[in-house]
């Protein structure tokens, strides 16, 4: 190992490199789950909940199983089960989709809270990490680049997606219900079994995030283990215009802005740090108003999304 | 056609008229009690008793006079939390963020307190509550700008505004505002003594902001029912565009009730201040902002509803503490409740219209 270098201010912009990219993982799956959802035409505002609920699941059966991949299923299978229920309440007429999500909020976290008592104290294993830093001798470069297995994967899956709506029957499917749901029908399609599909597999996405955040970084499981980031992808998503490699490099940013604070903490700047640390929050409130329209319908928005009619 | 059917009898019309009304009462009660039902086979579920649960959440939260005082002292912030959502949702605004607005009046309300110190009594609470209600109204008045003005969801705006609002106490309480005597948790420097707000007289160990809550309670409900106001917004929740084919102030509208419902937040956040903690703390961030859209989805937005429900709800997270002790159940029980509760009133939504027997023509008919 080699020593820490004096990098001055330099290790800001790597901190908050490395930041970006321990801090994106859970945004980057929660927001493709999200986009997957949404291009169906619904939304899932209860990510937000799926994602805790995945993170107590995820240490949980971590720590039970003695492995983080089994963990990690778990919470894949419990956010499924989440998005399950959201897709089937919301074929029934005059159920809301934005106040399910909302009510699906607050009983994933309740849920998590009660479940997770007990394994706020065990230590559960960690998910591993690959040293993409090998070639170079300062240690904070080493560090930033320590980079886990989930990002891959999350990272793989946005290019996966985008090649499925673009060139596979099954996105095709999707982005027509999403569309229009007469033209759906008059294909054979039907389309609340389409949109259930696709909320459940958001939802299992959402719930990997959620085992990112209990397994990886910050690495174990607390009541306040997400301060809003399940939210946060809701917004990512308008932002990245419902394309999922937009999804990736929008987490991207998002995560550079949460890891603002701790970075500028780590070179010894530390008032205003709870200002910095509302920077993810503020940066998606300026995207939003910046990319929202009070006239037209956005570009590129699924035609059935109710959140944008 | 016979005459009876185009003038039904008097006593089938009247009927009639009533059926709609039962149905508003009928839907949510049984929407709650499936809700309950729901907790309970979560409860047999994990081997725990919903009957002892129930009885204990009856002997902590309603059972005596000691068990209501612990309840009421619950609902101020609950009504005014309420009213932040229902408001708003009369525009077809679904508003979340009055945690914020919460957090935001509170601090405006001890610093300003703290600003005026050596001002009368009346003086310094007037300007206080005028301070707590500038700083909540302005918070998600904004959210209803940025909606009308450029289109921007207004329920992802609101819980971003609310983690901000949050950043920016911890932040100032933290930093300029910090009583240096505050050593474990940091705090504004404590109001004087006379301005902080008392209990209610003839021995209710409940302060005033009960009956500022109940009495903003009922003049929402009648700015709403009864006022032109009330009702343009009711056309402008229902469509927009028609709403501004008949010269509608909309934008106004969207504007005025948002920032109304984040005034009454903000009230709420004067008197957790003022009344309970004497200064502006990280107790300010409690989650009554999130009860209480629980509270207002309950109440159907309807501002007289909110307060049974409120009380209802304050039962409930009153009795928190007795469940845990004696059933041995995480705190988080009430939580799982209340979510289980939540989603049986959205559903109950698609039983609206469903049933014959709540519509005026099937008691025309059997006349």
């Amino acid at each position: 190992m080699s020593a820490a270098a004096d990098l001055g201010l330099w290790g800001v912009p790597l901190a908050i490199l490395g930041g970006a990219i321990r801090v994106s993982t859970p945004f980057l799956f929660v927001s493709l789950g999200e986009c997957l959802t949404e291009r169906s035409g619904r939304i899932n505002l209860g990510l937000e909940g799926t994602l805790v609920f995945g993170a107590m699941s995820g240490y949980a059966v971590a720590y039970e199983s003695g492995s983080a991949w089994i963990g990690v299923l778990a919470a894949a299978f419990a956010g499924m089960l989440f998005g399950l229920f959201h897709g089937w309440v919301c074929k029934f007429k005059g159920v809301n989709d934005i106040a399910i999500g909302i009510a699906m909020m607050l009983l994933g976290m309740g849920l998590a809270f009660f479940f997770g008592k007990p394994y706020i104290q065990p230590v559960a294993p960690d998910l591993p990490a690959i040293a993409l830093g090998w070639w170079s001798e300062v240690s904070q470069v080493q560090a930033a680049l320590q980079v886990n297995v989930l990002f891959v994967i999350g990272a793989v899956l946005a290019v996966a997606m985008a090649w499925m709506f673009r060139a596979t029957r099954i996105g095709l499917t999707i982005r027509v219900v999403g569309d229009s749901t007469d033209s759906a029908r008059a294909m054979g399609i039907n389309p609340d079994r389409v949109r259930l599909l696709s909320t459940a597999a958001g939802g299992a996405l959402a719930g990997v995030g959620g085992a990112y955040l209990s397994l990886y970084y910050p690495g174990s499981w607390t009541e306040g283990i997400s301060s809003g980031q399940g939210l946060m992808a809701v917004a990512l998503v308008i932002f990245a215009r419902w394309r999922p490699m937009n999804c990736f490099w929008a987490a991207l940013l998002f995560g550079g802005a949460g890891a603002l604070g701790p970075a500028l903490q780590s070179v010894g700047v530390t008032s205003g740090y709870y200002l910095f640390f509302a920077a993810p929050y503020v940066l998606t409130l300026g995207l939003l108003i910046v990319t929202s329209s009070p006239t037209k319908a956005l570009d590129g928005a699924p035609g059935e999304l109710s959140i944008t009619k | 056609m016979t005459e009876a059917a185009i003038f039904p009898a008097p006593r089938a019309s009247a009927l009639g008229a009533l059926a709609p009304r039962a149905e508003a009462a009928i839907i949510p009660v049984a929407a709650l009690l499936c809700g309950f039902l729901a907790f309970s086979v979560f409860l047999l579920a994990l081997g725990k008793s919903p009957v002892d649960f129930f009885a204990l959440v009856w002997k902590a939260g309603f059972s005596s006079a000691f068990s209501w005082q612990n309840t009421l002292s619950r609902v101020p912030p609950l009504l005014l939390a309420a009213l932040c959502v229902a408001l708003p949702a009369r525009l077809g605004l679904v508003v979340i963020g009055g945690e914020g607005a919460i957090v935001l009046g509170g601090l405006a309300a001890a610093a300003t307190g703290l600003a005026v110190s050596g001002a009368p009594a009346i003086i310094g609470f007037a300007c206080m509550v005028a301070a707590a209600c500038i700083a909540g109204g302005v918070w998600i008045g904004a959210v209803g700008a940025l909606r009308f003005k450029r289109g921007v969801n207004e329920t992802i705006a609101s819980l971003l505004m609310a983690y901000i609002a949050i950043a920016l106490l911890n932040h100032l309480v933290e930093g300029p505002l910090r009583d240096a005597a505050s050593l474990n948790k940091p705090s504004t420097a404590p109001l004087p003594a006379a301005l902080r707000v008392g209990d209610m007289p003839l021995d209710i160990s409940v302060h005033w902001g009960l009956v500022f809550g109940v009495i903003l309670c009922i003049l929402a409900w009648v700015l709403i029912e009864r006022t032109t106001i009330g009702f343009a917004a009711r056309i402008a929740g229902g469509n927009v565009r028609a709403a501004q084919v008949q010269g509608l102030p909309v934008g106004r509208l969207i504007i005025g009730f948002t920032a109304l419902g984040g005034a009454c937040a903000g009230l709420a956040g004067f008197f957790e201040v003022a009344a309970i903690h004497g200064s502006a703390n990280g107790s300010l961030v409690s989650g009554y902002g999130y009860t209480g859209i629980l509270v207002a989805f309950l109440a159907r937005h309807n501002p007289l509803a909110i307060i049974p429900v409120a009380i209802m709800l304050a039962g409930f997270e009153a009795s928190s503490g007795l469940i845990q002790r004696r059933m041995d159940l995480p705190d988080a029980a009430v939580l799982v409740l209340e979510g289980m509760v939540f989603v049986a009133i959205l559903l109950s939504e698609t039983m609206y219209g469903r049933m014959r027997i709540f519509s005026p023509a099937y008691w025309a008919a059997k006349a």
